[in-house]
């Protein structure tokens, strides 16, 4: 398959685009089910196992279940669509319907540039390095950064249009949070960048091929990991929804699919970032045989985003709530320092290398 | 700082590997204790006689006013419990009952007792209301049904001899 014309090229796009998308929101569907399920396994419960199982048929006996609760997401879903969608009547009307789309869609603009797998003869296109929806942006690095820091209106928006106090003091918490934490995020961002000697994802990976970034920068990756929970607002960063405190921060007011719409950005923001982890630390769709078989690239990635959302349940289900000032002096002080330093002694050692002062 | 949240994940890791506490309910019921108090039951003797008597005591015990009892006249033609009276109406407010127990202890003939029974749940108010055909126990397997016709001048005392407690 040639692409030749740009019509061909949007068509591919606009093909590839819905089918991430697609997946991508199954995947937040099967998200909220792995999170419920794992988390209840680490609280010594069993989660939820009613909503669908596939019988297994014994011989008289007992009749086994297995997979129970697979059709949890599916029964979550139609609760949310039939439940009543109620407008508060104080409530700025035209940015109270316009904050869920606007935390939604940047959510999605990010999938456009994360590398899902290498060059797939059959899927990819010739000249196309990598299998994304728009692969090659040579600034891949800086779209994702700019569009996350958009993702921070919708919050915004949201707690002041509800015109609560509550849902306004979750926005403004999540407006200093995510300010504060995406300045560390993005000085650690860089050090994968300086190392590939590209802003393009695909080529940050395929930098990757001798050794991971988390081997050769294991305190970048654990700043990056720390920041990008602060940016999905996950526990242990997840005073803006604090449900002790503020009931449920900035959704307070919504209900029904409004409400799933901000569930929705936030389980893809968490699928992207460990995406995102896994393209500049875990050498993000290469492994065993990647080079032999391209489309093993998906199987993965998808293998690394399931290890990291993992992680992030696990870091759920055992750390308390950082306090709001510890939240602020821990990004300004100690990750901001860190990381910039990290970020010094990476450039001084990469100019050391090339200029031939330190050998390796 | 790290040292202490290594620990924690450590510890949740550890425990992730346990087998769940949980009890699947509907189809794994957990037995109460003996001296549990759930729904009432009105019990009656060997015989098939209710040991209910219609006194009322257990509606005047009760602190939230959840019982209702009616009494009417036994004759030796339609005999339903020993003594003069027997309850013809016996109804109990579920919604109203807060199971203390104190209705159990008024009752001069053990009648009324709380039993195991916790699986109280309806769709309306109305339902709420258990009546006497609903607590009574079934007839036991020696007994006869009430009403029952018997020899005059037997039941005559409406509290039995009591034992001494065991």
């Amino acid at each position: 398959m040639a692409i030749n014309t740009l019509s061909q090229l949007a068509v591919y796009s606009l093909v590839v685009g819905f089918i991430m998308t697609f997946v991508v929101i199954t995947g937040f569907a099967y998200t909220t089910l792995l999170e419920r399920k794992l988390l209840a396994r680490l609280q010594h419960r069993v989660g939820p196992n009613r909503a669908g199982y596939i019988p297994i048929p014994t011989r008289g006996g007992k009749e086994r279940k297995l997979l129970g609760g697979f059709m949890q997401p599916a029964a979550d879903a139609v609760k949310l669509f039939f439940k009543e969608d109620m407008t508060p009547v104080m409530v700025d009307k035209w940015t109270y319907f316009l904050a869920p789309i606007i935390t939604v869609i940047p959510a999605i603009f990010i999938l456009a540039v994360i590398p899902w797998a290498g060059f797939v003869p059959y899927i990819t296109p010739e000249g196309r390095d990598y299998f994304a929806i728009a692969p090659g942006i040579n600034v891949g690095v800086l779209f994702i950064l700019a569009i996350t820091s958009i993702s921070v209106y919708g919050v915004v928006l949201a707690g002041w249009s509800s015109n609560s106090k509550y849902a306004i003091l979750g926005g403004i918490r999540a407006s200093a949070q995510m300010i504060s934490y995406e300045l560390a995020m993005g000085l650690t961002v860089l050090v994968p960048v300086m190392l590939a000697n590209s802003m393009d994802l695909g080529v940050i990976v395929e930098g990757q091929r001798g050794m991971w970034y988390l081997f050769l920068q294991p305190i970048a990756a654990l700043v990056f990991w720390i920041a990008a929970l602060a940016e999905l607002q996950r526990a242990p960063f997840d005073l803006l929804e604090a449900e002790q405190e503020l009931s449920a921060g900035f959704t307070v007011e919504y209900s029904s699919m409004r409400f799933g719409m901000f569930f929705l950005a936030e389980y893809m923001k968490m699928i992207i970032f460990c995406a995102l982890f896994a393209v500049f630390f875990l050498g993000g769709y290469r492994g065993p045989f990647v080079d032999q078989v391209p489309a093993l690239g998906f199987v993965y990635t998808a293998l690394k985003v399931f290890l990291g959302l993992c992680v992030m349940i696990w870091i759920r289900a055992s750390l308390p709530r950082f306090r709001y000032d510890q939240l602020m002096s821990f990004g300004w002080k100690v990750l901001l320092p860190i990381s910039v330093v990290n970020f010094m002694i990476v450039a001084v050692m990469i100019v050391l290398v090339e200029e031939g002062v330190l050998g390796f | 700082m790290f040292g202490e949240i290594i620990k924690g994940l450590g510890t949740t890791l550890k425990h992730l590997f346990m087998p769940p506490v949980t009890i699947q309910y509907p189809e794994q019921k957990r037995p109460v204790r003996t001296r549990f108090k759930g729904r009432h039951e009105l019990k009656r003797y060997d015989n098939g006689l209710e040991r209910c008597i219609g006194c009322s005591l257990c509606a005047a015990a009760c602190p939230a006013d959840a019982i209702f009892v009616e009494a009417s006249e036994n004759t030796d033609e339609a005999r339903y419990s020993p003594g003069e009276r027997y309850a013809s109406t016996y109804e109990i407010n579920m919604l109203r009952c807060i199971f203390c127990g104190y209705c159990e202890d008024a009752c001069p003939t053990q009648a009324i007792v709380l039993e195991h029974n916790y699986e109280l749940s309806f769709y309306d108010r109305a339902s709420a209301i258990y009546t006497k055909e609903m607590l009574i126990v079934d007839v036991p397997v020696n007994g006869r049904a009430t009403p029952q016709v018997v020899e005059p001048g037997v039941f005559t005392r409406s509290i039995p001899d009591m034992e001494n407690p065991k």
